[in-house]
């Protein structure tokens, strides 16, 4: 779409060349040696405190495991992928819980990843502008929720969406009456539905109700976020908008002046200079926040444990802390672990996923031309 | 990179990490073990025990750090009284690392899950007077027909009345409901403006009371079976539906309050079904509320109610049962109960306790007579998700239809019996 080169200069150099000297031999003798005792800290606290638990816990989740004596030491019994299969496959209430909290996230992960993305967006286009009063102020200002604790802004927002809270209190002004926030368990597309009279909420179609799948009706399914899971959004929206607002700023101020002036000398207009011009020099970035927003949504756990654990009708359960509660509170840490590895191979194929998505098209077309060049230069 | 001194050298690295991580993991942490209802551990000496409890606030650790220390003075061992943030977790934790408390609080809902794994000393046997107990306290603390734990104390569920309100609405004490139907008419009676006749939390832990009175219950008597589905439920629900839907009942988060005793002590709610935990808020947050405590009426089949307790856990890995078993007899001797009671509140759970206790507190004699005919939890293992799938449909009792709330309940129930 841009002639613009839109690849990001490596700054970091090639550690070794190619080629340069055999193993061992000469000047560059024990380099690799020498670099491997360098990293080795890093190494060894990355093998003890990540890969290894990871490992124990693939086995803990592969165990009926009660947490007492060692699992490690045939303290367990080895049921092979039982765990899974209760939440996959065997109709039950912890199939039930596990796929009510998938649905929940789902829906939240469709609503935060996409408004946070934007707001930080706008946030950073807005700081960024150089003729903006009070930038500093703003810009401190917005990044503020983020460095504060997502507990104590939690508290506060529980206050905020009480019944007769600030929210509601302000929705009275322009006669709109609230409803009652983190109490109200009711899907989001329900609501809308019923507003709209497609159907009435108190006796929902039999159709939907009566049949579904995976131990979800599909009234249950379609309900869409409730609406506490929705104050959950605007919070969560809220506080990291301004971290991923301090990552487009930083991506922002390094296109040069130049790019963009050339681009207004060319006659663009003020919206297709940022859809044209900016937006595809931001694509790095924008792929960082998608995917860090992505894996922060998925595991989303202390905003839940501070509302009261899925509460209200399990409407913000999540598999994170789903996870820790079958865990640390019904003894049944294998299902917990289980559970955990579930939402792990979910954010690595949604991570993958997007990266597939957000792939940079020029660029490989460009490396496809120019590999076939070396290679039509090789025959010849 | 990939040349061979580099791939010795990962293989150190690795080789280095694994070994830290045995040796993290060698301090005892993993070792197996749990035995109960053995001879008491013990050891030679004065020992130091350790002990983790979840405090209702000041008064209750002081009080406790006190009785403790009396007994520390006269046995010369020394007790370190730990106050937990989340007993649930931080003892979940503690018995997964394999290194609990030798005594702590353990909540009669959780009981049944710690005495499944293993992690209770089983020393029953070893309390004085065990029969002394409220029989119904002590059932609760039983599993596989062996008495675990000697009960704390225990509260029971009552009726709380706002003086001003009932007045204010023309009745008298004549009027204070000993049936349903009287329960749900004072209750309609003092729904009026801003006031919601009454506050009861959207849980089993309040609203299986009414279940208890309608003759039914989630499990038969001796426990045996699941007995949700009973048309004596399916009545009580209907009962509680019926008030929630004429409005003259509420649940304390339709009242932005966070449980029924805030409602009741802000005046939004006329009358409270709450435990004895009610008195201790009401005097430190509502202290100029007049309010009155009656019993729960009662339903078709007899008065009923609820019992909730803690019992005194010890480890089964404890490495001083011996010494923590004598604590606990000094705990729950009756003197230490009333000491208890008059510092923080709680019914003592010996029935010889009983009379003093009501000489000193006459104001709760309505807790009190709950004690005789009370029903404890449901005491099965792995029953939490169950019980709090449960109250999920509870919640939407206004609207749901009690039927499919109990089959669904029986249903789940049945798996996790299997």
């Amino acid at each position: 779409m841009s002639n613009i080169d839109t690849t990001v200069p490596t700054t970091v150099a090639p550690w070794r060349p190619r080629g340069s000297g055999g193993s061992g031999k000469g000047i560059r003798a024990g380099e690799g040696r020498a670099g491997w005792l360098f990293v080795s800290p890093m190494v060894i606290v990355l093998g003890v405190f990540l890969l290894v638990p990871i490992i124990m816990a693939i086995w803990v989740s592969t165990l009926e495991w009660n947490g007492q004596g060692s699992p490690f030491a045939g303290g367990a019994k080895f049921v092979g992928l039982h765990n899974y299969q209760s939440l996959l496959v065997t109709d039950g209430l912890a199939r039930k819980d596990f796929m009510l909290s998938l649905r929940n996230t789902f829906y939240y992960v469709m609503f935060v990843v996409p408004l946070q993305t934007a707001l930080a967006l706008f946030l950073a286009v807005v700081v960024n502008q150089r003729y903006l009063k009070g930038r500093s102020f703003f810009r401190t200002a917005f990044y503020f929720p983020s460095v504060t604790s997502s507990v104590a802004i939690t508290i506060v927002f529980l206050f905020l969406f009480q019944n007769s809270g600030a929210i509601n209190k302000l929705l009275s002004f322009v006669g709109i009456k609230g409803p009652q926030w983190f109490a109200d368990p009711r899907g989001l597309f329900q609501v809308a539905a019923d507003k709209l009279g497609l159907v009435d909420i108190a006796s929902p179609p039999v159709g939907l109700t009566g049949n579904g799948v995976l131990g979800l009706t599909w009234w249950d399914w379609i309900s869409g976020p409730s609406v506490a899971l929705m104050a959950v959004v605007f919070l969560v929206v809220w506080t990291t908008a301004g971290t991923f607002m301090l990552m487009f700023l930083a991506a922002l101020q390094d296109i040069p002046v130049e790019v963009e002036e050339a681009a207004l000398l060319d006659g663009v207009g003020a919206w297709q200079k940022f859809r044209y011009v900016t937006l595809p020099q931001l694509r790095p970035v924008l792929f960082l926040v998608l995917t860090l927003g992505l894996i922060g949504t998925w595991q989303v756990f202390d905003q839940v444990y501070l509302l009261g654990g899925g509460n209200p009708a399990k409407t913000t359960l999540t598999p994170a802390y789903l996870s820790y509660r079958t865990g640390f509170n019904d003894f049944n840490y294998g299902n917990g672990a289980a559970i955990a590895f579930m939402l792990f191979i979910i954010i690595t194929a949604l991570t993958l996923l997007q990266r597939y998505v957000l792939r940079d098209k020029d660029a490989i077309a460009e490396k496809r031309g120019r590999r076939a060049q070396l290679r039509g230069a090789g025959a010849r | 990179m990939k040349s061979s001194s580099g791939r010795r050298l990962a293989a150190v690295a690795a080789t280095a990490s694994l070994a830290l991580l045995t040796a993290a993991c060698g301090g005892g942490g993993f070792d197996n073990g749990g035995s109960s209802s053995s001879a008491p551990t013990t050891e030679k000496g004065p020992v130091a025990l350790k002990m983790l409890i979840a405090s209702s606030g000041d008064a209750e650790t002081n009080a406790v750090k006190a009785a403790t220390a009396a007994w520390a003075k006269t046995s010369g061992n020394t007790v370190d009284v730990q106050v937990a943030q989340d007993i649930k977790q931080q003892l979940g934790q503690a018995f997964a690392g394999g290194t609990p408390p030798d005594i702590f609080y353990t909540d009669a809902a959780r009981f049944p899950d710690y005495a499944k794994a293993g992690a209770l000393y089983a020393y029953g046997d070893q309390v004085t007077k065990p029969d002394d107990f409220y029989p119904a306290l002590k059932s609760t603390f039983t599993y596989d027909n062996k008495f675990y734990c000697a009960p704390k104390d225990f509260s029971t569920i009552a009726l709380q009345i706002n003086n001003k309100a009932w007045k204010a609405a023309g009745l008298t004490d004549g009027d204070i409901p000993t049936t349903w139907d009287q329960l749900h008419a004072v209750a309609k009676k003092l729904t009026t403006g801003k006031q919601t006749g009454l506050a009861i939390g959207d849980t089993r832990d309040r609203i299986d009371a009414f279940m208890v009175q309608a003759g039914g219950g989630l499990t038969s008597k001796d426990g045996a079976t699941i007995t949700a589905t009973a048309p004596e439920n399916v009545q009580a629900l209907e009962f509680v539906k019926s008030m929630l839907a004429d409005g003259s009942a509420k649940f304390p988060k339709e009242l932005d309050a966070g449980w029924a005793g805030e409602a009741f002590g802000k005046g939004i709610a006329a009358m409270a079904m709450e435990g004895n935990w009610i008195k201790g808020s009401q005097k430190n947050d509502y202290p100029d509320v007049d309010y009155q405590v009656a019993e729960l009426p009662a339903g078709p089949k007899g008065k009923g109610t609820l019992l909730f307790t803690q019992c005194w856990g010890i480890a089964a890995k404890s490495t001083h049962q011996a010494a923590s078993v004598d604590l606990v007899n000094s705990l729950t001797a009756v003197d230490q109960q009333l000491a208890a009671a008059t510092a923080y509140g709680v019914m003592p759970s010996r029935t010889s306790a009983k009379a003093q206790y009501e000489q000193k507190f006459p104001e709760d004699k309505a807790f009190v007579a709950g004690g005789e005919y009370g029903v404890g939890p449901v005491n099965k293992p792995g029953f939490d998700s169950v019980l709090a799938d449960l109250d999920t449909g509870l919640q939407g009792l206004k609207t749901g239809d009690p039927k499919a709330i109990l089959a669904s309940f029986q249903k789940n129930a049945e798996a996790a019996l299997k």
